[in-house]
């Protein structure tokens, strides 16, 4: 077994990558009949970087991601059917209804939120990297967000703050070569986004993003490293298959560019690991898919039956502590 | 009690604070070596140490943001930007991140944390160092912003802010610093935010106003009962959550309302008291609210221009004639 893997464990993160995808397709789904509002960023493509990330996580370790996070959610191990409620807007939603699909966190996980101002949770991770170095901790802080936040200044505040003060931050670029509809290569001046560690002395690699088992095993060195020394900045190469947001008419690429990507499909190149080293077989893998379509079924009931917010959830939680205005 | 400045007021109130919490701590730019810019925290590094007294680059967004971290985390930070200005390169994080967080995310996420800045013009440092946007920041649900007028009441207010749960945007006034009063030495010595204050007692008009603004309302005030014009001024301390009460009680005993503020007077502080008295107190009112407020330009580096620019006292004064209708 890889990296001591058991075979279960390789399973479970097999799983994990369906469910993640046939959550996102059903997504799409409700969003299409009117049942989810808003914005809704599809996931899609770039399964193997959540699913490999999480799974080198500890529990005790923080997340923080930007607004694509539904995968995120589910790897981390946030119940699948309160994320479909929060897309949904209902009061079991993991934000009581209040977030939405860009904006999914749960304290027990130490999942701070997905953040849908680009590059706006950059500090934050940094600031949690200075909580733990300040209590002399042994823990590490994963901040997740797309190649096109590495143009924004907070990128580069925070790398540098965090190099200064030596912080446990990995910064994971989900370089899916497109901010919105611009090509990377249009809106950075350099593409291979590891590069710009350099500036701020912060170690960085770049990592195949749809090969799960490379995302887990460089994304232990990386937490390891964070813990020790100081930040890490890893750029995952992914793709998505979907558009930006749901109704993006996508003018920007070419179908022939998203087939390429899908010929090195995330779920079906583990699955090809899986069956080669005859871990799994066909059988096997394909029970999996059944179990998921019915879990999802049961997502969806949830989600679907799960009571709206009162009325009285409007006023709650501006403040920890209201002062009523007198 | 202490006849001290607002300066030793507010290094007193943070000093006490981070000798009753180990969690809280103190980030900015020039707080450490240099003993901050406005010579609030001098000391504070020999006493403290890096750990807790920590020299951050210029780079306001991850100053506010990484405050905001250590506080989802579970510190308390002081934030220390060094000018109200330089406010809004951090506004994403102030207005985004800190002021949304605990309700986006259903009550999950706190931020207890102070955001310290320095506004308010007068010092001929020009249109980008000298604004009054105080009302910008109260704006927004999910901050309460503070901004002490007397040097008791800075040193009681931050220490409530530093013990509350919520984000605290607290705005000291440049000019103020060196203002002296009657500060008590106790420790648990605190003054609750969202509660105004009757900084004088008067039956012919009400004066409402905050921070330097009050001093000028005060010595506008004194002035006044010279001429048997007797004032009643009412601090506002907190400009959210407002507590408008003590103003509406004040206007039924008076039945004039000057409100004084140092920003510009469009969508001011002034509006918003207007618009509450007249919803409360309509029928209280002998005569118009006045509004007394800085001119509607950026303020110029000249020192008569800029005094120009500036609320005075005589422009108080005079407004409180207007209310009383006479010449």
């Amino acid at each position: 077994m890889p990296d001591e893997l058991s075979r279960e464990e390789l399973l479970e993160m097999y799983r994990q990558m369906v469910l993640i995808r046939r959550l996102e397709e059903k997504s799409a789904e409700l969003y299409t009949a009117g049942l989810i509002g808003g914005f809704l960023h599809l996931y899609i493509g770039e399964e193997a970087i959540a699913v490999g990330a999480c799974k080198a996580l500890r529990p005790d370790d923080h997340l923080l991601t930007a607004y694509r996070d539904h995968g995120w959610a589910i790897a981390r191990g946030l119940d699948p059917k309160r994320v479909m409620a929060e897309l949904l807007g209902k009061a079991t939603g993991v934000s009581g209804g209040k977030g939405g699909s860009m904006h999914l966190a749960s304290a027990e996980h130490n999942y701070w939120g997905g953040h849908a101002i680009v590059g706006g949770h950059l500090p934050l991770a940094t600031g949690i990297g200075l909580a733990i170095r300040y209590r002399e901790e042994d823990k590490a802080v994963l901040c997740v967000f797309g190649e096109g936040s590495t143009n924004i200044g907070y990128f580069h505040e925070s790398l540098n703050l965090a190099a200064v003060w030596k912080l446990p931050v990995v910064f994971l670029v989900e370089n899916n070569q497109y901010g919105m509809g611009t090509e990377v290569s249009r809106a950075s001046a350099r593409s291979d986004i590891f590069e710009k560690g350099c500036s701020y002395d912060v170690a960085s690699a770049p990592v195949d993003g749809q090969d799960v088992l490379a995302i887990y095993r460089a994304m232990r060195q990386a937490l390891d490293y964070a813990r020790q020394h100081g930040p890490y900045l890893m750029e995952a190469k992914t793709y998505r298959y979907s558009g930006h947001s749901m109704g993006d008419p996508e003018r920007y690429r070419s179908k022939a560019e998203i087939e390429r990507w899908r010929a090195h499909d995330p779920i079906d190149r583990l699955a090809n690991v899986l069956i080669s080293h005859a871990w799994a077989d066909k059988p096997a893998l394909e029970k999996i898919h059944q179990d998921v379509e019915q879990e999802m079924e049961e997502i969806v009931r949830f989600a679907q039956e799960s009571p709206e917010p009162d009325d009285a959830a409007l006023y709650e939680h501006v403040y920890v502590n209201p002062i009523p205005e007198r | 009690m202490a006849y001290i400045t607002m300066r030793e007021a507010i290094s007193q109130a943070l000093r006490e604070e981070m000798y009753r919490d180990e969690r809280v701590f103190i980030m900015g730019e020039e707080v450490g070596v240099w003993g901050g810019t406005y010579a609030v925290t001098r000391g504070f590094l020999d006493e403290f140490g890096e750990k807790r007294v920590r020299d951050t680059p210029i780079a306001e967004g991850v100053i506010v943001g990484a405050a905001i971290g250590a506080a989802i985390a579970g510190l308390r930070p002081v934030a220390e930007l060094m000018t109200i200005n330089f406010a809004f390169l951090a506004m994403d994080q102030i207005v985004n991140h800190a002021a949304k967080l605990h309700y986006m995310f259903n009550g999950q996420i706190r931020c207890p944390m102070v955001i310290r800045t320095v506004g308010g013009g007068g010092r001929q440092l020009a249109a980008t160092h000298s604004q009054s946007p105080d009302v910008v920041f109260a704006h927004f649900p999910g901050l309460k912003v503070v901004a002490p007028g007397t040097p008791a009441d800075a040193k009681g207010l931050l220490k409530s802010a530093i013990r509350d749960e919520d984000p605290v945007f607290f705005i000291e006034h440049a000019t103020l610093y060196q203002l002296r009063g009657e500060v008590p030495d106790d420790e648990e010595y605190l003054v609750p935010i969202g509660v105004s204050d009757v900084k004088r007692e008067g039956k012919d008009v009400t004066i409402v106003s905050y921070s330097k603004m009050l001093q000028t309302s005060l010595q506008a005030a004194e002035q006044l009962s010279k001429e048997g014009i007797e004032a009643e001024v009412i601090d506002l301390r907190t400009l959210r959550p407002l507590d408008v009460l003590p103003v509406v009680q004040s206007v039924q005993k008076t039945n004039r309302l000057v409100v004084v503020e140092e920003g510009w007077r469009s969508y001011g502080v002034g509006a918003e008291i207007a618009a509450r008295v007249m919803e409360r107190a309509f029928d209280y009112l002998d005569a118009p609210v006045r509004r007394v407020a800085q001119i509607e330009v950026p303020l110029p580096y000249n020192r008569r221009l800029e005094q120009m620019a500036l609320p005075q006292v005589e422009d108080v004064v005079r407004a409180v004639y207007d209310v009383l209708y006479r010449k």
